[in-house]
């Protein structure tokens, strides 16, 4: 489904502010993954979610799409392959426009834009629909502005947005990092329905390591750049974050002391 | 005092399809475009030449559509591929249309009086209704034989224009392409995420934002009979208040409640212009003055008013606890 070949990415190269990003990393997604990420502030995460979304390109390096190469597509034209949900929860939505002029304008991801109505009223009664299934009752109120949702709100409404059209592959950065405990449960129980009903093949962000261990097939921990870390099939689902804690703190003994701030930060 | 209330609302109207056009940049693109100043008179000077070079005035203020919108491109390109700081790229554009809009007329101002345009034309065809007679025999017969105007043709003609354009601009932010548009304004990160070129709808959006512009200059300029090349100066302004006047008072619910707000802002604008003309120690040269005030009004009012509001409201919670 996505691959990722020797990719490398140096930001301020030539000057004493260069720091490898990512280091020399394959990865091969296969269709129907749930992959979940952890690692430090700076190991590297995000960037490798910008290389996927396609915000930054590879100095080296290949990023594949169903065997399609697809390292030079820009942005916009790669997020016909990816649904994506951002930690911040204002991020995924437009707030002047209502719930379903936002559900429909994620609708036309993967349709080319044309000069007819966004929302029609077929188009209102599979969003109605599709709104149901998160259970907040956002179905009965399909045009008010999404501004005036609460963070919790946008982002379930940011959820469904990414995943309805079923995507390819889902991206998912930290995105239940900025909201409180039990919205953060709720967002992660809708993430477990969704990405399960549809199939999805999915790439999660998290520093919550009972989520990383909780969720998906497969697990990768990042550091400075590298995968140090990798665990699939039964081996992940006997984990535990003790296990991950050890995991972690092996890794970070050949140097570097294992501090709060690099488990948590 | 009532003709020249009559014209200000005539005039209000065309300015209307101006100010909605810096709606469009202003509020639905977060782009402030200073572009306007220079492409009003692209719109004015391309419509003048043609007309007075005999081409028929309904094609001419067409193609100054054409005219306004291209130079609406520019400054877009100039912004997305240039990398120019959205209110540098409008300057820059501006002062460059300022030496084509020269080049455009040959001439710093072009008369029109000679020439047929698109009023003189709505007049020919509306003597032979005997609408005005009518109307003026009706005036007169309830006693108001002094608020007769010259003619209704203009402000008929222009309110079902006007209506048409806001309907259609209406239309078109619902539409998939505008409900992209408006998220450009919105949330960068979010259009991108969903497929949308940002740089492909800011280029368009300018386009259309200016064309409208120009559209209104071209009209201008048969109204008042020339074009002139220092007709643009402080346009951009006169758009913003009247986007901000009809905002601060219909609100900004809903699309078609904001763009009708516009274009009575815009009514409202030229309404309060000429009221101020008339007080004795102002002159027509303290025009742009008038403007600045009525802009910084506008916008500061807003804020005085809900300070207000609240301090009562403070003052009431107080009393009631305290009762």
């Amino acid at each position: 489904m996505l691959e990722l070949n020797g990719i490398h990415k140096i930001f301020n190269e030539g000057t004493p502010d260069e720091k490898i990003a990512i280091d020399h990393i394959n990865l091969k997604v296969k269709q129907s993954d749930f992959i979940t990420i952890i690692g430090s502030n700076g190991a590297g995460k995000s960037t490798l979610f910008n290389i996927i979304a396609g915000k930054l390109f590879p100095d080296v390096g290949d990023v594949l799409i169903e065997n399609k190469k697809v390292t030079n597509l820009p942005e916009y034209k790669r997020a016909r392959y990816m649904g994506r949900v951002f930690q911040d929860p204002m991020a995924g939505t437009a707030p002047t426009l209502s719930i379903e002029e936002n559900l429909s304008i994620a609708y036309n991801r993967v349709k080319t834009r044309s000069f007819r109505l966004g929302v029609s009223s077929s188009r209102r009664t599979l969003f109605k629909e599709k709104l149901e299934t998160l259970g907040l009752g956002l179905e009965n109120r399909l045009e008010a502005k999404v501004g005036l949702l609460s963070g919790g709100e946008r982002q379930a409404l940011s959820l469904l947005m990414a995943t309805f059209t079923k995507p390819k592959i889902l991206l998912l950065d930290e995105h239940t990092a900025a909201l409180d405990p039990s919205r953060a449960a709720l967002i992660t129980r809708l993430t477990k329905q969704i990405v399960e009903e549809e199939q999805l093949t999915t790439i999660m962000i998290t520093h919550n390591m009972q989520q990383a261990v909780d969720l998906g097939n497969r697990i990768l921990m990042m550091d400075k750049g590298k995968v140090i870390y990798e665990a699939a099939g039964e081996e992940k689902q006997k984990l535990t974050v003790p296990d991950l804690l050890n995991e972690f703190s092996k890794m970070k003994s050949d140097g570097a002391e294992l501090s709060d701030r690099t488990l948590l930060g | 005092m009532f003709t020249s209330i009559f014209s200000s609302v005539e005039v209000g109207l065309m300015f209307a399809i101006m100010a909605l056009g810096v709606y469009l940049s202003f509020r639905i693109l977060d782009f402030p475009d200073l572009t306007v100043d220079g492409s009003f008179v692209t719109g004015a000077a391309v419509g003048a030449i043609l007309i007075v070079n005999s081409t028929n005035p309904f094609l001419a203020t067409a193609l100054a559509f054409g005219a306004g919108f291209i130079a609406g491109t520019i400054t877009g390109v100039l912004h997305t591929f240039g990398k120019i700081n959205a209110l540098l790229s409008g300057i820059l554009m501006m002062i460059a249309l300022y030496s084509i809009n020269l080049r455009i007329m040959d001439a710093p101002n072009l008369s029109l009086l000679q020439h047929d345009h698109i009023f003189t034309k709505l007049n020919e065809a509306w003597g032979n209704t005997g609408i005005d007679a009518a109307m003026a025999s009706f005036f007169t017969s309830i006693g108001l034989s002094d608020f007769i105007p010259k003619t209704w043709v203009i402000i008929i003609v222009m309110i079902i224009f006007v209506l048409l354009i806001k309907v259609l601009l209406d239309y078109f932010l619902k539409t998939e392409v505008g409900l992209a548009l408006r998220a450009v304004g919105d949330n960068h990160l979010m259009i991108t995420s969903f497929s949308g070129n940002i740089n492909f709808y800011k280029v368009f959006g300018l386009g259309l934002s200016n064309g409208l512009v120009a559209l209104s200059g071209a009209l201008i300029a048969q109204y008042n009979g020339f074009a002139d090349v220092n007709g643009g100066i402080g346009m951009i302004v006169i758009g913003l208040a009247s986007v901000i006047i009809g905002e601060a008072i219909f609100g900004t619910k809903n699309i078609v409640r904001v763009t009708l707000a516009v274009i009575v802002g815009a009514i409202i604008y030229r309404v309060i212009v000429a009221l101020a003309l008339r007080v004795e120690f102002l002159e027509t040269g303290d025009l742009k003055l008038i403007t600045a005030v009525i802009v910084i009004l506008a916008l500061v009012m807003p804020q005085v008013i809900a300070k207000q509001k609240e301090a009562k409201r403070k003052k009431q919670r107080r009393a009631r606890l305290a009762g």
